[in-house]
C-alpha cells in the first residue's frame, strides 16, 4: 500500500499542552506588574538594575551551556525569572556592578554547577542575593526613599558606582530628596531597631521603602493568585508559609505584645510575600508531595519569624527559603505517598 | 461491518499460553468452528470468525510489534456466514465447573483491553469467597465508546451474562458501575431489573482512569485492593460489560467468540463510530470501510492513553482491541501545544498528584535514569503502576514516564527469570 509512513510512538498519545516554557513564561508575565510598580516607585535605577541582572543571568547560563557543550537552554525562560526575581529583592539603589556579581554567582553557583534547571538544590535568585548580602553588607542595606522627585530622570547616586568601588554614602542625598515623612528605613528595620510600627495599609500598597520589588504585598499577592489560578504554581506552598508565619508570630505576640510584632505586620512586611509567592514556590527546590509541601511551608514560615525576631538581621525570609530548599530532599524522602492498597503501617520509609 | 477478504487470526489474543492450531493450510472452515484449541487451563481457544479456507498458518504482524503465529483465512464471499456450530443448553442448569469449561470453550477473553482469559477471572479460588461481582461499564479510555454502545444495544445479553457470572462466581450481588456521563445506559439497564434483583446499577464520576479495576472498586465499594493483590482478595470479581454481554449471548448457544464491538474514531473522520467487527479484520480494511483518506500519520489500537501505535495497517483486530484511532497530525500533541521537546524534571509534583495509584513517578524516574530498577520496585512499588499514562500526560517537561516504567518492569522481570 502506498501511503505515507505511519509515525510510531509510545502511549500516551495525547498530552496536556502545558509545558515548562509555558509555565515559566507565565511566571515572567506575573512578575511584570510587580516590576512596573517597582520602577514607578523607585525610578529608572530599578529598570537599569533589572536589565543588568537579567542579562547577566542569561549570559551566565549561555556561557555554561557553551562550556559543557550543550545546546542553549535559554528557551525555557527560567533564567529570565531568576534575573527579575533577584533584581526585585535588591535595594533599588544597588550598584549595577554588584548586580552583575549577584547575577553571575546566583546562576553559576546556584544553578549551573548542579547541571541547570531541574537539578539545582537552591533557588538561584536567593543564592545570588545571599552572596552579595555577605559580600557587600553596606550596599545591600542602603535603602532609598520611595517616590523621590526626579526618579524618572536621574539614577540613585549609588546605582552608577564604578566597578570594584564602594558606593558613596547617600544618607544626606536620601534625606534631601525624600518626600515628607518618607525615610529610607524599611518597615522591618524600623520595627526591629526603632520600635516603630508601619501601618498595614502602607504595607499593602507599598508606600514604604524596601527592596525594589517587595514593597506592595497586595500587588504581589494578586500576581501570585494569577499563577495559582492558571495552575502554574503550587498554591499550597504560600498558604502553608502564611500559616507558619501566623502561628509562630501569633504565639510570640500572645506572650508579649509589646516586644513582638503582630502577625499581620509579619505577613505583610519585608520580602515575605514575594518570597512565599514566587521563590519558595519554585518547583525545583520544593517537595513533590502534598504532605511534603506542608512541612516545607510551615518550616519556612517558622524560620522566617525566628530569624526576624531573634536573629541579627531584620529580614529572614531569604535564609528561611534557602534552609527550606536544603531540607527538601529530606522532606521528600520522609513523605512518600501511601501507595494505593498499602496498609498505613507498611509505608515505605 | 462487512467481512474483509482475508482475516488474520492470531493464536494468542489473550494473556497466557497461546492456543494450538487444529486446522491445516488449505482446509475449509465454517464460521464459529474451532481452529485453535486451548493449551491448558491458562489459555483460550480460537474460533473461525468467518467461513472460508485457511490460506496459511504463519507469522504475521501484531499490534505490539513482533510477528505472531496467526491463522490466515480467505473468506468465501458467497457463503451465508451462518454460525454453524452450536450446542444449545440452559446455563442455569449446569454446575460451576461445567460452566467454567464452557466459558473457556467459548474463547472469551476480557474485552476491556487486557484480554485476560475470562474463565480464569470467573473462577474463584477454593479458599476465597466472592461477595460482589462488579461489572465494569466505564470506558477504559477517553475516545472509546464501545462499552457504552454495548450497554445501550445489548442490555438483555448483558444482564443475562451478569446472571450467569453470578452463578459461576457464587457472588450474592452484582453492581454495574457506569460513568455518570452515560446516565442513559444506566436508566435503560435499571428499567430491565426486577424487584429485589441481585443486580444494581450505580453511577460513578467520569474521569480517567475510572475504568481501571482498582479505581472502580474504590469508587463503588470504597475498597482498596492490596498491593500486588487481585480484586478477589477483597472478595470481588470484576468483569467488563462487553465481556459479559458476549457471555450472555455465547453461553446458551455454545458458540465461540467471533466478533467484537470496537470504536473507530480520531480527528477528521466522517464515519466515526462503533462497529461490530469480525476478529481478525485488518486495520486497513476498517479504515477503507469508514472512508479514511490517505492523509493520516498515526494509527493507534486501543485508547489514546495506553494504546499502541501500529507499524503496519495489516495488523488485525483481536479480542482485546477496544478501538482504532486515527490521528492526522504528525503528533497529536502538536495540535494542542508546543513542540514536545524534553526538559529535565523540574520536580513540580504534578505526576505525584496525578497518579491514581499514589505512586511517586518523579522519584521513580530519577531512579530509572540511574538504572536502579530494583530500588524502584522495592522502595516505590513499581509493580503497582498499571501504566495508565496519567503521569506522562501531565508532565510539563514531556518526560515519557510510563515508558521508563515499562522498561524498568521488563528488566526486573528478566532479572527475576534469570535468577530463578
Ligand atoms: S502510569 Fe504513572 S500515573 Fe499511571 S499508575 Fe503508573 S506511575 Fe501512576
Ligand atoms: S510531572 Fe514531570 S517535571 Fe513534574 S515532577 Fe513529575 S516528572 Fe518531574
Amino acid at each position: 500500500m502506498s501511503r505515507k509512513p505511519i509515525v510510531l510512538h509510545t502511549a500516551p498519545h495525547v498530552k496536556r499542552p502545558q509545558e515548562v516554557p509555558v509555565i515559566m513564561r507565565n511566571v515572567v508575565f506575573a512578575l511584570l506588574p510587580i516590576l512596573a510598580f517597582a520602577i514607578y516607585q523607585f525610578g529608572i535605577s530599578v529598570l537599569a538594575l533589572t536589565l543588568v541582572v537579567t542579562l547577566t543571568c542569561l549570559a551566565t547560563e549561555r556561557f555554561f551551556n557553551w562550556m559543557s557543550n550543550r545546546t542553549s537552554s535559554l528557551g525555557d525562560w527560567s533564567a529570565v525569572i531568576t534575573g527579575i526575581l533577584m533584581a526585585l529583592t535588591l535595594p533599588p539603589g544597588f550598584p549595577l556592578w554588584m548586580g552583575v556579581v549577584a547575577g553571575f554567582v546566583g546562576m553559576a553557583m546556584g544553578k549551573m554547577v548542579f547541571g541547570g534547571i531541574g537539578f539545582n538544590v537552591f533557588n538561584p535568585a536567593l543564592v545570588g542575593r545571599a552572596f552579595v548580602q555577605a559580600a557587600f553588607p553596606v550596599a545591600i542595606t542602603t535603602w532609598t526613599p520611595a517616590f523621590f522627585d526626579g526618579r524618572f530622570t536621574q539614577f540613585i547616586p549609588t546605582t552608577l558606582t564604578m566597578p570594584f568601588m564602594m558606593p558613596p554614602d547617600i544618607s544626606a542625598w536620601a534625606s534631601s530628596v525624600a518626600v515628607d515623612g518618607f525615610t529610607g528605613a524599611t518597615p522591618l528595620g524600623l520595627q526591629k531597631f526603632q520600635d516603630t510600627q508601619t501601618a498595614a495599609m502602607e504595607l499593602l500598597t507599598g508606600m514604604t521603602a524596601g527592596s525594589a520589588g517587595e514593597t506592595s504585598a497586595l500587588l504581589i499577592f494578586v500576581c501570585g493568585l494569577y499563577l495559582a489560578f492558571r495552575n502554574m504554581m503550587n498554591w499550597r506552598i504560600p498558604v502553608w508559609i502564611f500559616i507558619g508565619v501566623t502561628v509562630t508570630s501569633g504565639a510570640l505576640y500572645l506572650v508579649d505584645a509589646d516586644k513582638y510584632p503582630d502577625p499581620l505586620f509579619m505577613l505583610l512586611s519585608g520580602g515575605l510575600m514575594l518570597g512565599a509567592m514566587f521563590m519558595a514556590s519554585d518547583m525545583v527546590g520544593s517537595p513533590v508531595t502534598a504532605r511534603g509541601v506542608m512541612i516545607y511551608g510551615l518550616l519556612i514560615g517558622f524560620l522566617t519569624v525566628v530569624i526576624r525576631v531573634f536573629g541579627s538581621l531584620s529580614e529572614g525570609i531569604m535564609y528561611a527559603i534557602l534552609l527550606g530548599n536544603a531540607a527538601t530532599p529530606l522532606i521528600d524522602a520522609m513523605t512518600q505517598p501511601r501507595v494505593f492498597g498499602a496498609r498505613r503501617k507498611e509505608q515505605s520509609p | 461491518m462487512a467481512f474483509a477478504p482475508r482475516l488474520i487470526v492470531p493464536v494468542s489474543q489473550h494473556i497466557g499460553a497461546p492456543a494450538v492450531p487444529v486446522v491445516k493450510a488449505g482446509q475449509e472452515v465454517v464460521r464459529g468452528q474451532l481452529i485453535a484449541e486451548a493449551d491448558g487451563f491458562f489459555s483460550v481457544p480460537v474460533h473461525a470468525p468467518a467461513t472460508g479456507i485457511v490460506e496459511a498458518i504463519d507469522l504475521m504482524h501484531s499490534a505490539a510489534g513482533p510477528k505472531v503465529l496467526s491463522i490466515v483465512i480467505k473468506v468465501y464471499e458467497a457463503a451465508s456466514q451462518q454460525v454453524l456450530e452450536s450446542y444449545p443448553v440452559d446455563p442455569m442448569q449446569l454446575d460451576r465447573d461445567e460452566l467454567i469449561k464452557r466459558v473457556q470453550n467459548s474463547g472469551l477473553a476480557g474485552l476491556g483491553g487486557a484480554a485476560f482469559p475470562s474463565h480464569v477471572k470467573l473462577q474463584v479460588p477454593e479458599e476465597k469467597q466472592a461477595e460482589v461481582l462488579v461489572v465494569n461499564g466505564c470506558e477504559c479510555e477517553p475516545y472509546l465508546t464501545c462499552d457504552h454502545r454495548v450497554m445501550l444495544e445489548q442490555p438483555e445479553n448483558l444482564l443475562q451474562g451478569v446472571r450467569y457470572a453470578l452463578r459461576i462466581t457464587g457472588a450474592k450481588r452484582a453492581i454495574i458501575g457506569i460513568e455518570d456521563n452515560k446516565a442513559d445506559a444506566a436508566r435503560l439497564l435499571r428499567e430491565k431489573l426486577t424487584d429485589n434483583d441481585p443486580i444494581s446499577v450505580e453511577l460513578v464520576e467520569t474521569k480517567y482512569p475510572q475504568g481501571a479495576e482498582k479505581m472502580l472498586l474504590k469508587s463503588l465499594l470504597g475498597l482498596e485492593v492490596p498491593v500486588g493483590g487481585l480484586p478477589i482478595d477483597v472478595g470481588v470479581v470484576v468483569n467488563n460489560v462487553g465481556t459479559l454481554a458476549q457471555l450472555g449471548r455465547l453461553l446458551p448457544s455454545g458458540e465461540g467468540l467471533t466478533e467484537r464491538v470496537i470504536t473507530v474514531s480520531g480527528s477528521g473522520m466522517e464515519k466515526a463510530g462503533n462497529y461490530l467487527v469480525p476478529i481478525g479484520t485488518p486495520v486497513s480494511f476498517i479504515l477503507e470501510q469508514v472512508g479514511v483518506e490517505a492523509e493520516y500519520e498515526e494509527v493507534i489500537m486501543g485508547g489514546p492513553m495506553m494504546g499502541m501505535s501500529i507499524a503496519s495497517l495489516e495488523v488485525p483486530v483481536t479480542k482485546g482491541t477496544s478501538g482504532v484511532l486515527v490521528f492526522r497530525e504528525r503528533r497529536f500533541i502538536e495540535e494542542q501545544g508546543e513542540r514536545g521537546t524534553r526538559f529535565p524534571c523540574i520536580k513540580c509534583g504534578r505526576c505525584v498528584d496525578a497518579c491514581p495509584m499514589r505512586l511517586n513517578p518523579a522519584q521513580m524516574v530519577w531512579l530509572a535514569e540511574k538504572r536502579e530498577y530494583t530500588a524502584m520496585q522495592e522502595k516505590f512499588n513499581l509493580n503497582s503502576c498499571f501504566e495508565c499514562g496519567c503521569c506522562s500526560f501531565v508532565c510539563p517537561s514531556n518526560i515519557p514516564l510510563v515508558q521508563y516504567f515499562r522498561i524498568a518492569k521488563s528488566i526486573n522481570n528478566e532479572n527475576r527469570k534469570a535468577t530463578a
